[in-house]
């Protein structure tokens, strides 16, 4: 375990991606390989199940400590994180132990029968034979909170440059379903493939944006000197739905979300369709409610993810569609490499013998005939329930992860509306200890009411010069939340709006962000609640 | 008993009424009595200064031709029938508490200090008294300091391994405490030792006032890089991000305070180390302090003044939060102003309130300016 805190420390201290992997390398020859793939799998969020609920860890921490809950909680506070603030108050280990990630994890995974009492005694022995890194680390993986800030590409080299084996074909082997348990080392980096999960998935493949953000907006003309002749692309509607990916292998079906979550269970109204598909196909598509032929917006998509039970009335009131893109898989074998004109065929075939063609539909193919009229086209976007269009090569083939060149999403600008701060809370991790999180406020007559949430979208710089701000002009403090005198404008950029009976303002923004700090601005310039009620149509 | 506190808080900063002068004024006044010379304690435009001896030529570097006495620790003076001595702080060269005796009564004001003896300031010692006015930077429990000789043999790794690896080793420190605690705790076989001009400039003062530092080469245009890359620059946190420290490239940096003891704090700072040092006492510095004055009455001062009263007055002290502009409740982080950056003789003086505030956010042009200006006197470069 001290080796793992170490690596973890070591890859906090650089922010150079050649030193990440040349850190990541080091640590991976020198351990064993059962610590290599459950460094991979924690990495790749596959956690241990959380064993202990974190009140308790908090409450054993806490007694070991021999502080107060309300200093514990103000600690977190100042922290920012769990594992660490616990880290930090334990008193000083008394002993040292010598054991492997592997063999932690193993402990962590072997508590479940265990009795409450045997549970912290166990967790006060762990702790008091750890120095504060390894601690630090020890509770983010027994919490369940464990994350690195180091992507997955980063780890993915490390291992390709020790294995020789390719980027991409690594990539496509730690996907879906595997347990660092019963998948070893071995098996990951053999030269075939080696793996008989029918379930896997294939690395999505994700486009860059073309113009970041609206205020860097891009003409017709610069997306023809980028992009070059029409004839070359496809257009098709971006969908505002879940990316996923529908599998039916040996028929079984599987439909993987882009943040690699099983959801089969999620989209019962898919199964009859993807179970009807030929044997080895795999379709890219997003997920999306449907209703009278037109899409619905996401809010109502988003009131059935949470839901463990489906019941009857949220299947009723949002029912689902698979949009279908792309086709990776065509008689059980792989074809990404194949031109996107090849695929495109192979896809409306399969959707032109399916027998549930309401819901299993294919993403239109927009018909341009220069990038003038497509930009014309895009302003008329959300009349399409859509956020903007796909650009995609016709020849190009289906690649692994965030690449530049052949796919481009280009998202229509954000709706905005200037706002006041009038609340402040703290951020975490990176920035602990600092006012980052704030709600934003627009007028109803003389009031201001809150409407909206933003935590992004500020410089290092505004957000200290923020940060300064609320401290020297808090006016009550509930608990971590700071009411603060109206004074700061900013511009709110947001990608939907939705009415709502939960919030005071009557609205639900989708998305909302920091677009930039008005400094121009007085409050008494901010919006009012019409305005804002104005994008509801 | 007295009709009223023998020390009091008002807009000037820590007033005896009964003596008829200031602790750390804030604003100018007649008589002030200087713990230390960070400069949110020592403020200019005071008629008289009281201060230790070995304050006396920093405070002349920092204000210029300032009226100014100094008193030894242990030494007493006498203000109106009040009873005034010194007493080490343990925060940084010069620094002391000031034990204020009026009719039987007995008041302390720490200044800053730190419990931990760092061999180059006399180590603080606890004084008995009523009441104690303290501060409280790092009143949290998730602050404790490990041993500085823990800390000091991280650094000189640190400084083998950028050797080998062919990059210069750069430092950041405050340059008034910070800086000459790190000179005295490097190994100095392993090289030399440069500093920028605003630390050599402190340097300089503290030698002249009879201090014995380590041997330190001041970084001018004309020293030879290719030697600076073998040795290790000691800079001050307004350093960070200039082009003066991204002449050093390739390098690697540094950074020495306790704020480095949070993860978050030491990502924000972006630096490739974060050494945990401080010269301000952790929690159970604190605490500790606290319990041997024997007082009944304590008055927190700046940092996390809310929570730790709160816990003091748990653990059975008549416990206060005092306002006081010396960095404020949480301000940790930004200066409020600017013009504090250059003194009089137009050279430039990082935000000086040590650990309190690890980093200064200047704009680039308030930036250039102060090095404009810190050029022409000689300062910075």
């Amino acid at each position: 375990m001290r080796i793992f805190a170490q690596l973890f420390s070591s890859l906090d201290e650089t922010n150079k991606t050649t030193q990440k992997v040349q850190i990541l390398k080091e640590y991976f020859v020198s351990v064993a390989d059962e610590d290599k793939i459950q460094t991979l799998a924690l990495f790749t969020g596959r956690k241990p199940k959380r064993q202990i609920n974190s009140t308790l860890v908090k409450n054993w921490a806490m007694e070991m400590a021999g502080i107060p809950a309300w200093l514990f909680e103000e600690s977190y506070q100042v922290v920012g994180d769990l594992g660490e603030t616990i880290a930090l108050l334990l008193p000083q280990a008394i002993e040292t132990q010598d054991k492997s990630l592997s063999d932690w994890i193993a402990e962590i995974n072997a508590l479940s029968p265990l009795s409450e009492a045997e549970k912290k005694a166990w967790l006060i022995s762990a702790w008091q034979s750890m120095d504060q890194q390894e601690r630090f680390v020890f509770n983010k993986i027994l919490t369940g909170s464990f994350r690195v800030g180091v992507s997955q590409s980063l780890i993915i080299k490390a291992l390709s440059e020790i294995s020789g084996l390719e980027t991409q074909v690594l990539t496509h082997r730690i996907m879906g379903n595997w347990d660092p348990a019963t998948f070893s080392y071995s098996q990951l980096i053999q030269e075939t493939d080696g793996s008989e999960d029918i379930s896997r998935p294939y690395p999505f493949y994700l486009a860059y944006a073309i113009q970041e953000t609206s205020s860097q907006s891009k003409t017709a003309k610069e997306i023809n000197s980028a992009l070059g002749n029409t004839e070359d692309w496809q257009a098709e509607w971006k969908w505002d739905g879940i990316r996923a990916q529908a599998i039916q292998r040996k028929g079984e079906i599987f439909i993987w979300s882009r943040g690699e979550d099983l959801a089969t269970d999620k989209f019962p109204e898919l199964h009859p369709f993807l179970s009807e598909l030929p044997e080895g196909t795999v379709l890219d598509g997003e997920a999306i409610c449907f209703a009278d032929n037109c899409p619905l917006p996401f809010s109502v998509l988003q009131t059935r993810i949470g839901r463990k039970n489906l019941t009857k009335k949220i299947l009723a009131e949002s029912p689902m569609a698979f949009i279908a893109y792309d086709c990776l898989e065509f008689e059980g074998e792989d074809i990404r490499h194949l031109p996107m004109k090849e695929r495109r065929a192979k896809l409306e075939l399969l959707q032109k013998n399916s027998s549930h063609q309401h819901i299993f539909r294919l993403s239109p193919v927009v018909n341009f005939n220069s990038w003038d009229e497509l930009f014309e086209m895009r302003k008329r976007s959300r009349e399409e329930y859509a956020e903007g269009f796909m650009l995609k090569k016709l020849d190009s083939p289906y690649l692994v992860g965030r690449k530049r060149g052949d796919w481009w999403k280009w998202k229509v600008d954000p709706l905005s509306i200037d706002a006041v701060m009038i609340y402040a809370q703290k951020g975490h991790g990176r920035r602990a200890d600092l006012y980052t999180d704030y709600t934003f406020a627009v007028w109803d007559q003389d009031k201001l009411v809150p409407f909206a949430k933003a935590y992004s979208g500020l410089t290092d710089k505004e957000i200290n010069q923020v940060d300064h701000f609320v401290k020297r002009n808090t006016l009550e403090k509930f608990g971590p939340v700071r009411t603060v005198k109206p004074h700061l404008v900013f511009e709110i950029g947001f990608e939907g709006i939705n009415k709502s009976s939960r919030h005071k303002s009557g609205v639900a923004l989708r998305f909302p962000r920091i677009m930039r700090w008005r400094q121009d601005k007085k409050i008494e310039d901010a919006d009012t609640i019409e305005t804002l009620k104005e994008f509801l149509q | 008993m007295l009709s009223k506190p023998l020390l009091e808080f008002n807009d000037n900063g820590i007033y005896c009424a009964a003596g008829n002068f200031y602790i750390d004024p804030w604003r100018p006044v007649k008589d002030a009595i200087i713990t230390h010379a960070h400069s949110d304690h020592a403020k200019w435009g005071h008629s008289h200064y009281l201060s230790h001896t070995l304050s006396r030529e920093v405070l002349k570097y920092r204000l210029g031709d300032i009226n100014l006495e100094t008193m030894d620790y242990g030494q007493t003076c006498i203000r109106n029938g009040v009873q005034i001595s010194f007493h080490p702080a343990g925060h940084i060269i010069g620094s002391a508490q000031v034990r204020i005796e009026y009719k039987g009564e007995i008041w302390v004001v720490s200044g800053d200090y730190k419990v931990e003896d760092d061999g180059i300031c006399e180590a603080f010692e606890p004084v008995k008294c009523h009441s104690f006015i303290s501060e409280c930077t790092f009143g949290m429990p998730v602050y404790k300091w490990k041993s500085q000789e823990f800390i000091y043999e991280e650094m000189n790794k640190w400084w083998r391994q950028n050797l080998e690896e062919g990059k210069t080793t750069v430092l950041v420190g405050y340059s008034l405490g910070k800086a000459q605690r790190i000179l005295q705790g490097l190994d100095m076989s392993i090289g030399n030792v440069y500093t920028h001009g605003v630390i050599e400039n402190t340097n300089e003062a503290l030698r002249r006032n009879g201090v014995q530092l380590n041997p330190t080469i001041r970084v001018t245009p004309e020293t030879n890089r290719e030697e600076m890359r073998k040795g290790l620059i000691l800079c001050p946190p307004s350093s960070v991000g200039t082009p003066w420290m991204r002449k050093f490239y390739p390098y690697s940096f540094g950074y020495c305070s306790g704020w480095m003891a949070l993860r978050g704090a030491k990502r924000r700072r972006a630096a490739d180390r974060g050494f945990v040092l401080s010269d301000h006492a952790d929690w159970d510095g604190l605490i500790s302090a606290i319990k041997a004055t024997e007082c009944e009455t304590v008055y927190l001062t700046h940092g996390y003044t809310a929570s730790f009263s709160r816990y003091l007055s748990e653990i059975g002290y008549d416990a206060h939060e005092a306002h006081t502009l010396y960095g404020g409740d949480e301000a940790n982080e930004l200066d409020e102003d600017p013009v504090k950056l250059v003194n009089q003789d137009g050279e430039v003086i990082e935000k000086p309130e040590e650990d309190s505030t690890p980093q200064k956010v200047l704009s680039d042009s308030e930036k250039s300016i102060a090095l404009k200006k810190a050029k022409k006197a000689g300062g910075a470069l």
